[in-house]
């Protein structure tokens, strides 16, 4: 057996049978590490992406053990391929049936400007249409990259304050994508 | 419309309308992201209960405008968008394209690096087939045997990073041969494979082959005969499963196929057994062929003489004069193919992979068309799923192996 | 084996008049016919008992804006699987009447070849069951592989830079 790595507890004051600390951080501590992943895959990088699903790279060392194919149960949007403007408004509409908190991670040159497919029928990046957390830069990135790109936001979640979706800036965004 | 009472526990009655049964059928709609369907293509199939009585296929959904931007790219530059046509078997496309200029120009390439590409070519192969065999698994319910492929499937992207330091999109080779020499690493790392791949191989076989579940989802499921195939112009697995023994491989050899002993596997039916049993026995033949050319790899250069297509040596660039002419002149694209028009085929991991390309004597084909397999075939998806269920259409389309990338262009 | 020579000389017999160019670049018999020949040459090399050229391997387009009253280009690829026989057909169309026959009553696989190159060129394919638009969205008001088109996207404002930017 191998020994079971524990995530480190946030900071916080602990004494005898007792540890406080505050909700932002805890909350931050089990959304970082059961992040569920949509995997919106459409063309060549999600073939990585099944690399990275696979024994070899294995992505749910990470929590992200479960694909959730309904944007209902998932956490985080992947958006791995390229993108044409006949998809767009699926993509759209994806992201916005997912619940909040929910994160985007643009994986792939494509995903996050287009790409070599610089033409009348690709979307130039997905972040015309929905904001963007992670981009993973390459063509295609390779597994190590996108898991690397799923830490990233594994981080934000820890980061995050819980009144950020809440809050107006967020309110400002969300509206010049027109998203309610 | 005719009137029923309900009498309540309590002995109340009510009378109410009871409307008449009509058969009503229901609309699907699959996809386009729906995760059953490995790839953006949307089915609107019309059901009656659980069978489907017709469907409607809408895609184009990650067209990427690979034609046009052929139009304005020097020759070696449109590799890198053969590489993404289908994904699976990226060597295939880039050495088809390879082989469709080389024909243009009428460049002879040495018999090493036919083999060497030859070598690729059927490694490709192998790892287009075992991902769609896997799926094939994973959609019938069986999601350990795609777990076994994957981790051989590793192994095949590392000779590829090997040759060409690329996992998946290789654009592997240059017009005129291959970039580089096969390593003793590479030759080491193919030798293992063709040692452990037949193992993991004949355990997905014996998961498979013979079990009864599987062999009862996929038996007379989605068959067609070879007839309305070849109407429907399918090539490649698909139309061998169907009884039809064409591969172009055989018929117009190319890059040296003619030296290599193999057989064509074909099926009967043209079910997704048929289709499963045909990928199966590809790669065992394709294992053969690598193994022969392996043993036989000639000796001598690994590309043509061709320099005003083919990258010299960095070596050369830095200290040669005219290596620095021809370096700067095919990178900022200013050689200036002849005036023609070739089709070449070969055979990819779907079928028949064809280029069409006509040169007006520029630096970028004038027109370059792409006889994509799996677009031309998927059309007869919905008639092929006429009558079965919705769980058996998965397993139609998985065994069809539509790649998105392909299909779009 | 059939050969180029064979093949043509009879061609030009039975359809006197309305095939012509016979060429053969890099070996692939190809010849130009007239829209009102296209499908019943087809046809009658599909049925032919020898040749027997039954497998349409591709239809396209190709766009010449140069070359008056010629503009367009459509090309058939046929193939015989039992003679290992390729034949192409070409057929120029003019751009003000882009009219052809559909081939679909012949080959099933060409349902979608036709579509695709009415997509891309605006051909209209006459007698095809449902001629619209298959890869670009429908909304789409041009024909984009013509050559007056642009590659890229002409609405965009992205990539607008002095340095990296066209
Ligand atoms: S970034 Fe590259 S690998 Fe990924 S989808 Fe785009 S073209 Fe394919």
């Amino acid at each position: 057996m191998k020994p079971v790595k524990m995530a480190e507890a946030p900071a916080g004051h602990s004494g005898a049978g007792f540890f406080a600390t505050s909700f932002d951080q805890v909350i931050g501590l089990a959304r970082s590490y059961s992040l569920w992943p949509l995997p919106f895959a459409t063309s060549c990088c999600g073939i990585e992406f099944m690399a990275t699903m696979g024994a070899h790279y294995d992505i749910s060392r990470f929590g992200s053990e479960r694909p959730s194919f309904s944007p209902r149960q998932a956490d985080l949007l992947l958006v791995m391929g390229t993108i044409a403007k006949k998809m767009g408004p699926v993509l759209k509409q994806v992201y916005i049936q997912m619940a909040e908190p929910r994160w985007v991670v643009a994986v792939g040159a494509c995903a996050s400007s287009g790409g070599i497919f610089d033409t009348y029928s690709v979307l130039q990046g997905i972040d015309r249409i929905i904001p963007v957390d992670v981009y993973v830069p390459g063509c295609p990135p390779r597994p190590e990259q996108i898991l690397e790109g799923l830490m990233q936001v594994q981080h934000m979640a820890q980061n995050e304050s819980l009144r950020r979706r809440n809050s107006e800036e967020y309110q400002e965004l969300m509206a010049s994508y027109n998203i309610q | 419309m005719s009137e029923i009472d309900l009498i309540s526990d309590k002995g109340q009655v009510a009378r109410i309308n009871q409307p008449e049964l009509v058969e009503e059928l229901t609309t699907l709609n699959l996809g386009p992201t729906h995760p059953a369907t490995h790839g953006i293509f949307q089915n609107i199939l019309q059901m009656d209960g659980e069978k489907i009585i017709s469907g409607e296929q809408t895609i184009g959904y990650i067209h990427r405008a690979f034609e046009k931007i052929a139009e304005r790219r020097p020759f070696y530059q449109i590799t890198t968008l053969t590489d993404r046509m289908n994904y699976c078997s990226s060597p295939i496309n880039n050495f088809g394209w390879h082989m469709t200029v080389e024909k243009l120009l009428g460049i002879e390439v040495p018999k090493r690096a036919q083999y060497i590409r030859v070598i690729m070519m059927e490694l490709a192969r192998i790892s287009d087939h075992l991902i769609c065999n896997g799926i094939l698994g994973v959609d019938s319910g069986a999601f350990s045997g795609f777990l076994y492929l994957m981790e051989k499937r590793e192994e095949i992207y590392e000779v590829y990073e090997e040759i060409c330091g690329a996992r998946l999109t290789t654009n592997m080779g240059r017009i005129g041969g291959m970039e580089r020499d096969l390593t003793s690493t590479a030759i080491r790392k193919i030798k293992a494979l063709l040692e452990t791949l037949p193992a993991v191989l004949r355990e997905f076989e014996n998961l498979f082959n013979r079990n009864r579940i599987f062999m009862d989802r996929t038996i007379n499921v989605g068959p067609i005969t070879a007839e309305r195939a070849l109407s429907y112009g399918f090539t490649g697995p698909n139309l061998r499963a169907a009884g039809v023994d064409y591969d172009v491989r055989v018929m117009n050899p190319y890059s040296s196929y003619e030296d290599f002993e193999f057989d064509i596997p074909v099926g009967q039916s043209g079910d997704t057994y048929d289709r499963f049993m045909v990928r199966g026995e590809e790669m065992w033949q394709s294992l053969r062929i690598i193994e022969q050319a392996l043993n036989n790899l000639p000796e001598g250069p690994y590309f043509a003489d061709a320099p005003e297509y083919y990258l010299p040596p960095k070596k050369d660039v830095y200290t040669k004069m005219e290596a620095l002419i021809y370096h700067f002149k095919i990178v900022m694209g200013e050689i200036d193919a002849p005036v023609g028009e070739v089709y070449h085929a070969v055979e990819g991991g779907n079928g028949e992979l064809g280029f069409y390309l006509i040169s007006d004597g520029g630096r970028a084909p004038y027109r370059l068309h792409f006889r994509r397999p799996s677009f031309i075939y998927y059309q007869a998806y919905p008639e092929m799923c006429k009558g079965v269920t919705i769980s058996d259409a998965i397993m139609i389309m998985s065994s069809l192996n539509v790649i998105a990338g392909e299909l779009d262009a | 084996m059939l050969t180029n020579q064979e093949v043509a000389e009879h061609i030009a017999e039975k359809f006197d008049g309305s095939v012509a160019d016979f060429e053969q670049p890099y070996g692939l018999l190809t010849l130009t016919t007239t829209r009102e020949t296209i499908i019943p040459l087809l046809a009658y090399l599909k049925d032919h008992p020898v040749y027997q050229i039954s497998f349409l391997t591709d239809i396209t387009g190709i766009h010449y804006p140069e070359s008056t009253g010629k503009e367009f280009a459509v090309v058939y690829h046929i193939h015989s699987l039992v003679n290992n026989f390729r034949t192409r057909v070409k057929v120029f169309l003019g751009k003000d009447d882009l009219h052809i026959p559909t081939a679909t009553d012949l080959y099933a696989s060409a349902n979608w070849m036709e579509r695709e190159t009415f997509d891309f060129f605006g051909i209209l394919f006459d007698g095809h069951p449902n001629l619209t638009r298959i890869l670009n969205i429908e909304e789409m008001d041009y024909h984009p592989m013509r050559k007056e088109y642009p590659l890229e996207d002409a609405t965009r404002q992205d990539k607008i830079d002095a340095l990296f930017g066209r």
